[in-house]
Formats: C-alpha cells, sequence, structure tokens
C-alpha cells in the first residue's frame, strides 16, 4: 500500500493543488516509481485517496505514455526515431540496439534487462541521434558509445556516459561522440 | 561572423556557471524583483511588457502583456500563471536549455508575471521526460524559498507567490495550452473548445495565463533594462527582442543560438551554425519546429521574424530550425513527421483522428511504392479538409509537412508512383484494407 508507506510524501504532493485530482499524475508516478509499473491495486488506491472512481484514474492512465501499465525490463532504452534524429541516423541506432540485443522495438531481453522503444521527439535533436534509458538522456550516440553504454548498464546499473545538464556552446575541451 | 549580445543565453556561456542561487545573483539576478516588487504596480509591469513588444515564443506569437491584460480586472478570487514547459516539438530543444542551466532566469520571470497579473500560486508544466530539469528546478525552487524570493511575504511586502513543478507524462498536445490544463488538472490532455480562453477559464476554471518559459524568462531582462532597450532588439516593432533558434540536421554545428530576430536564415545557417555538414547543399529547410511548412533554398534569404517567415508561406513556431541536405528524401521526410502527427493525436476530433491515420496510410503506402497518382489529390483534399476544422491548432500543424514537400517537391512523390506503376504492384485493395 502506497498510503502506508508513503503517506507524508502524499500529504506535500496534495498541498499543492487546491483540487484533489490534479495529484492525479504524481501519484500515479509515485506508483510507478514503487513497483516500476502502474498495478491495478495501485490505481484502486490512488483512486480511493483521490475521491475518484477507478475507471477515471484508468481512463487518464491510459492516455499518457510514460506511465507503463505493464512491466518493462530493468533499463528502457527508448530511442527517439522523430525526423530530426532520423535525418542523422536514429534508425541505424535502432537497429544496432536490435542486433545487440535481439528484440525490436515495443519488446523486452529474455533476462528483462532491456526493453527496447522507438519514441517521439525528447526535446535534444541538436545532439542526436540520442535515446532515453530511464530517467537519463545519452547524446550523440555512436556505435562504440552505445557498447559501452549497455556494457556500463548490465555492470553498474548506470553509465557515466549519460548526459547532464545541456551544455551549448560545448566545452573546447569536449570529447565528441 | 557576426556577433550577438546573448541575453538569455548569457550567464550559461561560460561552462562553470552551473546556474545556483548564488551565481544567479552575483550576474545580477533577483534585481528586477527586488526593483518591481510593490514599487512599481502590477498595471505598469503589464504596461512594460506591452511596450517592449514581447511575443510568445511557445509556437503562436501573441503579444505577451496583451494575453495578460485579458484577464478580468474585478475579479477577487485566485488566479494562476502557468509556465509551459512540454516542449515536445519536433526540433525544439531551447527550453531544456534554459530550465537546465540557468533555472532561477526562469524562475524570476515567473515571480515578474505572476506579480503583474495577480497569480499567488504557480506552476511549471514539465514533459515528463525532463527528470533532470525538474529536478533542477525543485532543488531551484528550494534555493529562492529558502532565500526569500518565493512564498509567502516576499521582501515584506505582504506578496505571496508560490511556484510548483508539475511533471507531465508523454503526450505531446499536453503542450497545447488548454490540454496542458486539462493534464494539470489529473484528466487527459485533451483541448478544450475557445472561446472561453483561458484568461477568463483557465484551470480550475480560474482566470490563468499560461506562458512559455523562454518568454518568461526575457521578463527579468525587460523589468532591469526597459521596454525601450529590448524593443530596440530585433526588427521592431513586430518582432522584438532575441529568438534562441535551435538548428538541427545537416548542418556542421547544431545546437542553440540565440540572435535577434530579424537576421536572415542563410545567417543563421550557414555563419552561426557552421553551414552545411559537408559538401552537399542545402536543399530544405523547416524554420520553426515540425508543426512549420517546409521552405527552400529560395527562401534563405528569409529574415528570421513573425510576418517575414508567414510572408514565406510558414511560420516562426517554436524557433526549431532544421536543415535538410541534398539527396533527402522528401517524401520520406514527410512521412516521418506524419507519423509523428499521428501517434499524437489526442482523438478528440474525428478530421484531426481520423485524418491522421489516413494520411499515414496512403504516404506509407507511397513510399512502399504502392501509390497511385490520384493519392496526391486524396491527400491533398484530405489535408483541406483537416486544416481549420479541428478543435485545436494541431489539424493546421499536422497538414505541413504533406502540403509544403507536395508543393515544393511534387515530382519525387510522382517518382514513386511511377517506379510503383513500373513494378505493378498496384493492385486492386479490398475495402477497408489496411495498407
Ligand atoms: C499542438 C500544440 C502544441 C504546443 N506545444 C507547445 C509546447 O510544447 N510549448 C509551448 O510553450 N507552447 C506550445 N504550444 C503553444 C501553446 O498553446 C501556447 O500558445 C503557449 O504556451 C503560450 O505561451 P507564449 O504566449 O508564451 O508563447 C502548442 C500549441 C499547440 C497547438
Ligand atoms: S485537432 Fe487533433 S490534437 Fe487537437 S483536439 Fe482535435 S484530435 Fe485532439
Ligand atoms: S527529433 Fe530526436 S530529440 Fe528531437
Amino acid at each position: 500500500m502506497l498510503k502506508e508507506k508513503y503517506q507524508a510524501e502524499i500529504d506535500e504532493i496534495l498541498s499543492r493543488y487546491p483540487v484533489k485530482r490534479s495529484a492525479l499524475l504524481p501519484l500515479l508516478y509515485l506508483a510507478q516509481r514503487e513497483e516500476g509499473y502502474v498495478t491495478e491495486t495501485a490505481m484502486q488506491e490512488i483512486a480511493g485517496i483521490l475521491k475518484l472512481t477507478p475507471p477515471q484514474v484508468y481512463e487518464t492512465a491510459t492516455f499518457y505514455t510514460m506511465l507503463n501499465l505493464k512491466p518493462v525490463g530493468k533499463f528502457h532504452l527508448q530511442v527517439c526515431k522523430s525526423l530530426m534524429c532520423a535525418l542523422v541516423g536514429s534508425d541505424t541506432v535502432i537497429g544496432w540496439i536490435g542486433t545487440k540485443l535481439g528484440i525490436k522495438p515495443g519488446e523486452t531481453t529474455q533476462d528483462k534487462l532491456f526493453t527496447l522503444s522507438s519514441v517521439e521527439c525528447l526535446a535534444a535533436c541538436g545532439t542526436g541521434p540520442m535515446m532515453q534509458v530511464n530517467d537519463d538522456y545519452y547524446e550523440r550516440l555512436t556505435e562504440e558509445k552505445l557498447d559501452r553504454i549497455l556494457a556500463d548498464l548490465r555492470q553498474t546499473g548506470t553509465s557515466s556516459l549519460k548526459t547532464g545538464p545541456f551544455m551549448w556552446p560545448e566545452p573546447a575541451n569536449a570529447v565528441k561522440g | 561572423m557576426k556577433t550577438y549580445e546573448p541575453i538569455l543565453l548569457k550567464n550559461m556561456m561560460q561552462p562553470e556557471y552551473a546556474g545556483s542561487l548564488p551565481e544567479y545573483e552575483r550576474a545580477g539576478g533577483y534585481q528586477a524583483l527586488r526593483k518591481v516588487l510593490g514599487k512599481v504596480t502590477p498595471a505598469e509591469v503589464t504596461a512594460v511588457v506591452m511596450k517592449s513588444g514581447l511575443r510568445g515564443r511557445g509556437g503562436a506569437g501573441f503579444p505577451t502583456g496583451v494575453k495578460w491584460g485579458f484577464l478580468p480586472k474585478d475579479y477577487q478570487g485566485p488566479r494562476y500563471l502557468c509556465c509551459n514547459a512540454d516542449e515536445s516539438e519536433p526540433g525544439t530543444f531551447k527550453d531544456r536549455q534554459l530550465i537546465e542551466r540557468d533555472p532561477h532566469q526562469l524562475l524570476e520571470g515567473m515571480l515578474l508575471a505572476c506579480y503583474a497579473i495577480g497569480a499567488a500560486s504557480s506552476y511549471i508544466y514539465i514533459r515528463g521526460e525532463f527528470v533532470l530539469g525538474a529536478k533542477i528546478l525543485e532543488a531551484a525552487i528550494k534555493e529562492a524559498r529558502a532565500a526569500g524570493y518565493v512564498g509567502k511575504n516576499i521582501f515584506g511586502t505582504g506578496i505571496s507567490i508560490d511556484i510548483w513543478v508539475h511533471r507531465g507524462a508523454g503526450a505531446y498536445i499536453c503542450g497545447e495550452e488548454t490540454a496542458l490544463l486539462e493534464s494539470l488538472e489529473g484528466k487527459r490532455g485533451l483541448p478544450r473548445v475557445k472561446p472561453p480562453f483561458p484568461a477568463t477559464h483557465g484551470l480550475y476554471n480560474k482566470p490563468t495565463v499560461v506562458n512559455n518559459v523562454e518568454t518568461l524568462a526575457n521578463l527579468p531582462h525587460i523589468m532591469n533594462r526597459g521596454a525601450e532597450w529590448f524593443a530596440s532588439i530585433g526588427s521592431p516593432p513586430k518582432s522584438t527582442g532575441t529568438r534562441v533558434f535551435c538548428v538541427s540536421g545537416h548542418v556542421a554545428r547544431p545546437g542553440n543560438y540565440e540572435v535577434p530576430m530579424g537576421i536572415t536564415f542563410r545567417e543563421l545557417i550557414y555563419e552561426q551554425a557552421g553551414g552545411m555538414r559537408s559538401d552537399k547543399k542545402l536543399k530544405a529547410f523547416i524554420p520553426g519546429g515540425a508543426s512549420a511548412p517546409f521552405l527552400t533554398p529560395d527562401h534563405l534569404d528569409v529574415k528570421l521574424d513573425f510576418e517575414s517567415v508567414a510572408l514565406a508561406g510558414s511560420m516562426l513556431g517554436s524557433g526549431g530550425v532544421t536543415v535538410m541536405e541534398e539527396g533527402t528524401d522528401m517524401v520520406w521526410a514527410a512521412l516521418r513527421l506524419m507519423e509523428f502527427f499521428y501517434h499524437e493525436s489526442c482523438g478528440k476530433c474525428s478530421p484531426c483522428r481520423e485524418g491522421s491515420s489516413w494520411l499515414v496510410q496512403i504516404m506509407r503506402r507511397i513510399v512502399n511504392k504502392r501509390g497511385r497518382m490520384a493519392d496526391l489529390e486524396t491527400l491533398t483534399d484530405l489535408c483541406k479538409n483537416i486544416a481549420g476544422r479541428t478543435v485545436c491548432a494541431f489539424g493546421d500543424a499536422e497538414v505541413s509537412p504533406i502540403l509544403s514537400t507536395l508543393k515544393h517537391w511534387r515530382h519525387e512523390y510522382v517518382t514513386y508512383i511511377h517506379a510503383a506503376e513500373a513494378a505493378n504492384l498496384i493492385r486492386p485493395e479490398p475495402a477497408g484494407a489496411k495498407h
């Protein structure tokens, strides 16, 4: 139960809004953080907290692509395939990942480690091709970089190749991808 | 190359600038707020912004001061400011930089806007994927609250303003201002029928202003340096100030360039962004994000201001400039954008919901060499029946890639169709077939 575990956080979230329902997305995120995806039980509990009917919660949850209604791999590789990234090779990146992991967009590896998705523009079009893995951006992808990222993720759960705050203009000594 | 004084990107031009409160203050931050709060009336702030000529940077280019002026003067209940940080228009990546590198500049802008419109609560609606940006904003709000810039009784003036971060969850349409409000209310992000406008019936049905990140980030500078100063930059009187243009695609140095409005595309692409990435010549460019019709090399001397780009048959939009080199397949490019619009249509109105699906199917059929000549008429027809007939401006946006590529590169569509005819791949299709 979310309420028992996160009462203080839930109260803080509710305090931000004059109308309870506004807390729906933040609470769905909380549920997703807990389980890796939004479970039906969680949606029912949230409905209770916000005095909504469960269908009101489902219909909202299903509208938003970032809310996973079923489990995804530990690392969700989301490669941008919109035009600006496609112009600089995002289809190739999706191909590489597919070959290396043996999965197509929409699929998860058998060990449940990686899920591959092709997604729409992530507002990093000047530094494409790029992908988001869970919370982190990885930009200016090359095959070499990708190999390192996948190896790092397997070994340590994260990778130092992830991008921090958007640096522009690039520091003169920045390593180009 | 000509260089221009950066305004919004000034602090972050120093790579070591990390955007903390002390750094922002050292760079002159929160001076505008000190100067204004309780000392200049809200109506005067609005008047200064009107006089500066500042227009919205989110896409539509609506004059900011005028928009604020639409709020009912005598209304006693709560009013809201929503900062639109949804930044989902393909080709646009400026708000991300403004948020991640100089969050206090945005917060100060929001505080000024809240003061001008009389809002005590404001929300930053940030696209869900910007996890880092949301964290940076949360931390900055915490700093600003501790320093007394945000919260109750700011500078002892009796004025209270609060700011919260609200994360979206992956839906392009939530950048449309009324869909944003619906989403912030915890509902599906379906645009509302306008009127009524947010100015009178916005968040929780209360008077509300929605402004883009870059629009708000301009406010501290306008209040510090004055309306005349701002109005002297760019191409006055209609396009004042700078814009942060996001250059992507086949240029040597893709990135964000802050320049005064009114320089030419030629200068932006060939001087600022370093020209083409290889020997291949420029074939096409999109001047203002995925919703803006494609332009050709003939348009390189068009000026980057609202009016000039509109006159050239496109729009300045979100400031995302995407450059394509010779050899780029324009039918493929249009299909790629059409797939985006098909995926993102919220489904509320049928011309857009059904139309986007038909457009994608026909475009895929053409690219898969199964098209026929009549498809080109059908495409045009469909586009004309979508644009202007939908609840929100998404309908006008989604037809731009196809209509503009058909206009300038019709022969490429024809080549695909001739290939289909030659391969004799066209068969009569059973009714209701998926292509
Ligand atoms: C389909 C659609 C998507 C939009 N996406 C965004 C967006 O991501 N960010 C944004 O600031 N404005 C976006 N807008 C424009 C907003 O509706 C609104 O005009 C803008 O936030 C107003 O702020 P401004 O006056 O400061 O530009 C979008 C509009 C439409 C029709
Ligand atoms: S035009 Fe499209 S996106 Fe806009 S309301 Fe209609 S269906 Fe939704
Ligand atoms: S097109 Fe890939 S991040 Fe924008």
